[in-house]
């Protein structure tokens, strides 16, 4: 790969430990991938994850002297002062949570602890080239916006942040952005949830191509869309994908193919959504909890079960999960209140992988996200999944 | 007898060991790390133990994070594998293996797919892009 002076500098350690370990992670990357040269990034977004390899990486790298040129937005960890207000929380977790959210300020991350960066305080413009961890937000940033990422691990947008480069392949290029199967969906688009269907189950079809979505609605909400990304790399791995008609670089079937034919075509019926959604559920049964937004709900979902709950009871505990910044409205508009006076809440700055939940272990919930119920089965947490409404209704007589 | 096929390195690493094959993608978050056991139900290797393997599968899937959360996990319990290879490379997959210096090789000769059976001894040279079967 060919480097400039400033960059050769960078990997020789003019630049400090950090910027050299960092340069070379990614002159690395770039070799495997065949790229000829860096290009410079104007976002980034780091998928932390308050794991041990998460923290290790971020520590040694803090250690090492780096900090970061393109200061990254981070996902969420988990809010510790409200969990110890709820429940207890292990000296082990509280420390490691402490050390996270310390890392990531000495090395210059911008402490947002929010998922869905796209759709506040992170949001580029087309054609911008970035790097985007995080599942729900690289195919957002690619699909949605027309800006450039590739999928990005936490560690590598971690070294994209702090060199501010990132090795030119993949999806920074044209040529590579062009769809390559078409999915013709024959099932009825009918909510945001049967989006998180059609994303489960497109990736055992597609292998590693990106889809070219036709035959859904032309209009879908923002909470649509993340839905969709989230699912399609919770199942599979899919850093971008086209809607025709509706993402920019999609106006027409021909603009997605860039000219050309789609290699082959797959179609999603009404029954490949029910088979899905079958394996992929537990069973139904009496229930513990409910919980919601993963990824982060935006205010408009948060609205809308408000607006379910409002007046009633909830039989179990119910919590929707989201950024500080949502929270801070939902409380302006009432909607906080609304949720708390049923029994439910909204906690900010939370991840549902995170042990803050150890309380909900072995127990039942219903949620609407399949990537919730996927990534916490390490946790022993079973899950129904439903629609929201359904969801709310379970909530509110216990069983499902 | 002894069949070498050429590679591509992804991750650097010369080791030897027995294979397990899977092919379904993985992620290594759904492996249990005490046992390196796969978790993830429906999945080709639902209740097998990688640990010590040079796994043979497709790719990597699974959000941006969890990979190397896994990975790394596995690597300080002694139960994740002793090398991969893989036909797609993916960024998080890559940047995971070499952040924690598994050795990775992929673009593999279609004739090894045709010939490699689970348990076979495997020499995999990522630094000289080389894979040598019972050698």
């Amino acid at each position: 790969m060919e480097l400039s002076l400033e960059e050769q500098e960078m990997l020789d350690g003019n630049y400090g430990k950090g910027v050299q370990i960092a340069m070379k992670i990614q002159v690395a990357l770039g070799d495997v991938f065949n790229a000829q040269r860096m290009v410079p990034v104007s976002r980034t977004h780091v998928a932390l994850s308050n794991q041990e390899a998460d923290l290790w990486f971020v520590e040694k790298m803090v250690s090492a002297g780096a900090k970061c040129r393109v200061s990254p937005t981070v996902n969420p960890g988990f809010n510790l002062e409200y969990f110890q207000c709820i429940t207890t929380i292990s000296k082990k977790d509280e420390e490691m949570i402490r050390r996270t959210r310390k890392a990531y300020k000495d090395v210059g991350a911008t402490l947002t602890f929010d998922c869905t960066p796209y759709l506040e305080k992170n949001v580029p413009r087309f054609g911008e080239i970035t790097a985007y961890s995080e599942s729900s937000a690289t195919p957002f940033i690619n699909s949605v916006y027309g800006a450039r990422t590739n999928r990005e691990s936490a560690q590598s947008a971690l070294c994209a942040a702090i060199t501010g480069r990132t090795p030119l392949y993949g999806f920074l290029l044209d040529e590579n952005r062009k769809g390559q199967v078409l999915v013709d969906v024959q099932a009825k688009i009918k909510s945001d949830f049967d989006y998180q269907l059609l994303g489960y189950a497109v990736p055992k079809k597609l292998k590693f191509k990106t889809p070219v979505f036709v035959n859904v609605p032309t209009n879908p909400s923002a909470a649509a869309l993340m839905n969709l990304g989230a699912q399609l790399n919770t199942a599979g791995n899919v850093p971008m994908y086209h809607i025709v008609g509706v993402t920019p670089e999609a106006k027409t079937i021909n603009d997605a193919f860039q000219g050309g034919d789609p290699e082959y075509v797959i179609t999603i019926s009404e029954e490949d959504l029910e088979k899905v959604h079958e394996d992929i559920t537990d069973p139904g049964g009496k229930i513990d909890f409910a919980l919601f937004g993963c990824p982060h709900f935006n205010i408009n979902q948060v609205a809308h079960i408000s607006k379910l709950v409002k007046g009633k009871k909830l039989k179990v505990k119910l919590w929707i999960m989201t950024s500080s910044l949502t929270k801070e409205l939902a409380s302006r508009m009432g909607y906080l209140e609304i949720l708390q006076a049923a029994g439910g809440d909204i906690v900010d700055d939370t991840c549902m992988d995170q042990p803050c939940w150890e309380f909900l272990y072995g127990k039942k919930g219903v949620t609407d996200s399949p990537k919730c119920a996927y990534y916490t089965k390490r946790r022993n947490m079973q899950f129904v999944i439903r629609n929201v409404d359904e969801c709310i209704d379970a909530a509110m007589r216990g069983e499902i | 007898m002894e069949k070498k096929f050429v590679c591509h390195k992804v991750s650097e690493g010369i080791i030897e060991g027995d294979v397990l094959l899977s092919s379904d993608d993985l992620c290594f978050y759904l492996v249990e790390p005490k046992t390196g056991v796969v978790i993830e139900k429906n999945h080709s290797l639902e209740g097998q133990s990688i640990a010590g393997k040079i796994l043979v599968f497709p790719s990597g899937k699974g959000s941006s994070v969890v990979q190397a959360d896994g990975m790394y996990q596995l690597k300080m319990s002694g139960k994740g594998p002793k090398a991969l290879i893989i036909k797609y490379p993916d960024t998080v997959l890559v940047a995971s293996s070499i952040i924690m210096e598994l050795p990775v090789v992929d673009q593999v000769d279609e004739k090894f797919y045709e010939q490699i059976k689970n348990g076979d001894h495997v020499l995999l040279d990522a630094d000289h892009g080389s894979l040598t079967i019972n050698p």
